[in-house]
């Protein structure tokens, strides 16, 4: 194709518009937490830090901060731990059912996240416990795990099965050859997984919603509160935090990946 | 460890425990429950009855909201797909050194906070959002247009959360698309347009086909978008899933619901599975 053809340019001219729609919403967020006014959404008069000010003193948000990263740090670690064994098991091993549960496996991306809301928190009531951080953590993991799955099975079906079976040849038991070459091979979609575990965890809202309670808030369920009255600059403050930290942290460890295996070579 | 028969067992005793334990059982639980009565002390009493689903089915209440449902599925895979399909064969034909940057710049909403982004709306299609605004300061109107709080601005923030799947999923069958076929059209006399028409749509349409799923799938489980940017007549069926179990607390109904929503979906994927096989979707998330 000729990048000069008049499709061409409608063809660029229609992405571009397609990015200004994704990325609007986004950008007026950002723009909107530093309106000094109190109410109402434009026009903008000046630009102030008064909304960060205020959510770095509101004790509330601060607790569903903590609360949200070590939801996210917790349900990264378990998940991408037990996704990883799992993934051995698939990739390397040859068993009855194999196929079957690996589909079980990635049932939480086919069921609807209102309905495992739903259905977690039946299953609490029945067993008459109370709502707790530890059905959050549980929930979070359950909807990352498959996502963790896809992403360390592809990699691990990628490595060739030779490396293990010298390392076992020269004597190796089996966690040795896992620890000193399979995991090594396996590190960057282990930290793929647990990135994007870590990001689903701290962004979830819909199933989220149901589990949460007053003393166990996370972010967006703090946003979800806030807005009942109405969009406010401090929402919007709020999540322009919110689109700082979960962009930049991919995107930094992203650039420090690539600069560490720059290194190696 | 020993390399027994046992050892796959072991390396999967974690997920499979765990998805049974809090996906499998919790989920029969809900099939359960659904059938259970609801007593007006608010006590749930155990029984096998269809009181619940025939409530949902004696007038044109519930049913409405059902086909609501899935109208609006079908209206955001429709603007989806007429919306992401340009872009994703933008990058695909693609030769600028940027590629890679045009390609992260797609992915980036999913790293922003799904309820930022639908909230963001507020922000733009409000009374004294950007939109009015804009429109007040050139002169073309004289008072604010009211755009929130109906399926329009509902779609939006549903494209919002769902046209990066759909760009994506078409962008990876446009990958696999062997270039040679191309060369080949080409040599033939084919014009460019031809050369699409004939060789990149029809093997594209995988990736159209699984992005469609994924996001009818997607739309019709989501609650958030018509609560924030809908307005009392665009509830969809997930909403009222919440405001049975969450607001009133009537769990046999909430649940009945549930099931309800879920026979919809397994319907919708066990008859794609049937034409086209559901291993593209996979495929496609693999590859983000």
């Amino acid at each position: 194709m000729k990048n000069f053809s008049p499709g061409w340019t409608l063809i660029k001219i229609y992405t571009f518009l397609v990015y200004i729609f994704l990325f609007t919403p986004i950008v007026v967020v950002i723009v909107l937490a530093f309106n000094p006014k109190q109410f109402g959404i434009f026009p903008m008069e000046g630009v102030s830090l008064r909304w960060f000010i205020k959510l770095a003193q509101d004790s509330a948000i601060i607790d569903a901060f903590k609360n949200s990263l070590i939801l996210g740090a917790l349900t990264a670690l378990l998940s991408t731990t037990i996704g990883i064994l799992a993934s051995l098991a698939f990739i390397r091993c040859e068993f009855p059912g194999k196929n079957t549960l690996n589909t079980l496996l990635l049932a939480p991306i086919m069921i609807p996240e209102v309905v495992l809301g739903v259905a977690l928190l039946l299953f609490l009531r029945f067993l008459q416990m109370p709502k707790s951080f530890f059905l959050l953590l549980i929930g979070h993991v359950v909807l990352t795990l498959p996502y963790v799955l896809l992403i360390v099975q592809a990699r691990l079906g990628g490595i060739r099965k030779d490396y293990e079976d010298a390392a076992k040849s020269l004597g190796a038991n089996a966690f040795q050859t896992f620890k000193e070459i399979t995991f090594p091979l396996l590190l960057p979609a282990v930290l793929a997984g647990a990135l994007f575990s870590f990001t689903i965890s701290f962004d979830d809202i819909t199933a989220t919603l149901f589990w949460a309670t007053a003393q166990n808030q996370t972010v967006p369920v703090k946003i979800f509160s806030m807005l009942r009255n109405s969009i406010s600059p401090e929402i919007n403050a709020l999540g322009a935090v919110m689109i700082v930290l979960t962009v930049a942290t991919p995107l930094l460890a992203g650039y420090l990946s690539r600069k560490l295996s720059k290194l190696r070579e | 460890m020993k390399s027994g028969k046992w050892k796959p067992w072991a390396l999967l005793a974690p997920s499979v425990t765990a998805v049974f334990l809090f996906l499998v059982i919790p989920v029969c639980f809900i099939i359960v429950y659904s059938f259970w009565l609801r007593a007006p002390s608010g006590a749930d009493i155990p029984a096998f009855q269809f009181g619940n689903y025939a409530k949902f089915f004696e007038d044109l209440f519930y049913p409405r909201i059902l086909l609501r449902t899935i109208r609006i599925a079908l209206e955001s895979v429709v603007l989806c797909v007429v919306m992401g399909y340009i872009p994703a064969y933008f990058f695909y034909r693609s030769t600028s050194r940027f590629k890679q940057v045009f390609l992260l710049l797609i992915m980036l909403p999913f790293w922003v906070s799904f309820i930022i982004r639908t909230m963001s709306w507020i922000n733009i299609m409000g009374d004294s959002g950007l939109i009015n605004h804009f429109l007040l300061k050139i002169g073309v109107i004289d008072a604010p247009i009211a755009m929130l709080y109906n399926e329009f601005s509902v779609l939006m923030g549903l494209l919002m959360y769902l046209l990066p799947f759909m760009v994506l999923n078409i962008y990876v069958s446009l990958e696999g698309i062997d270039k040679n076929l191309l060369e080949a059209a080409r040599s033939m006399g084919c014009t460019e347009w031809q050369a699409f028409r004939e060789v990149t749509l029809p093997l594209s349409l995988p990736g159209v086909s699984a992005g469609s799923l994924l996001v009818f799938v997607l739309t019709a489980g989501t609650y958030l978008p018509p609560m924030i940017l809908g307005g009392p007549g665009n509830d969809m069926i997930a909403n009222l899933i919440y405001k049975r179990v969450i607001g009133t607390l009537d769990w046999p109904f909430g649940s009945a619901i549930s099931v309800i929503l879920l026979l919809l979906l397994f319907a919708i994927v066990w008859t794609y599975n049937r034409y086209f096989g559901v291993n593209q979707i996979f495929k496609s998330l693999q590859g983000k």
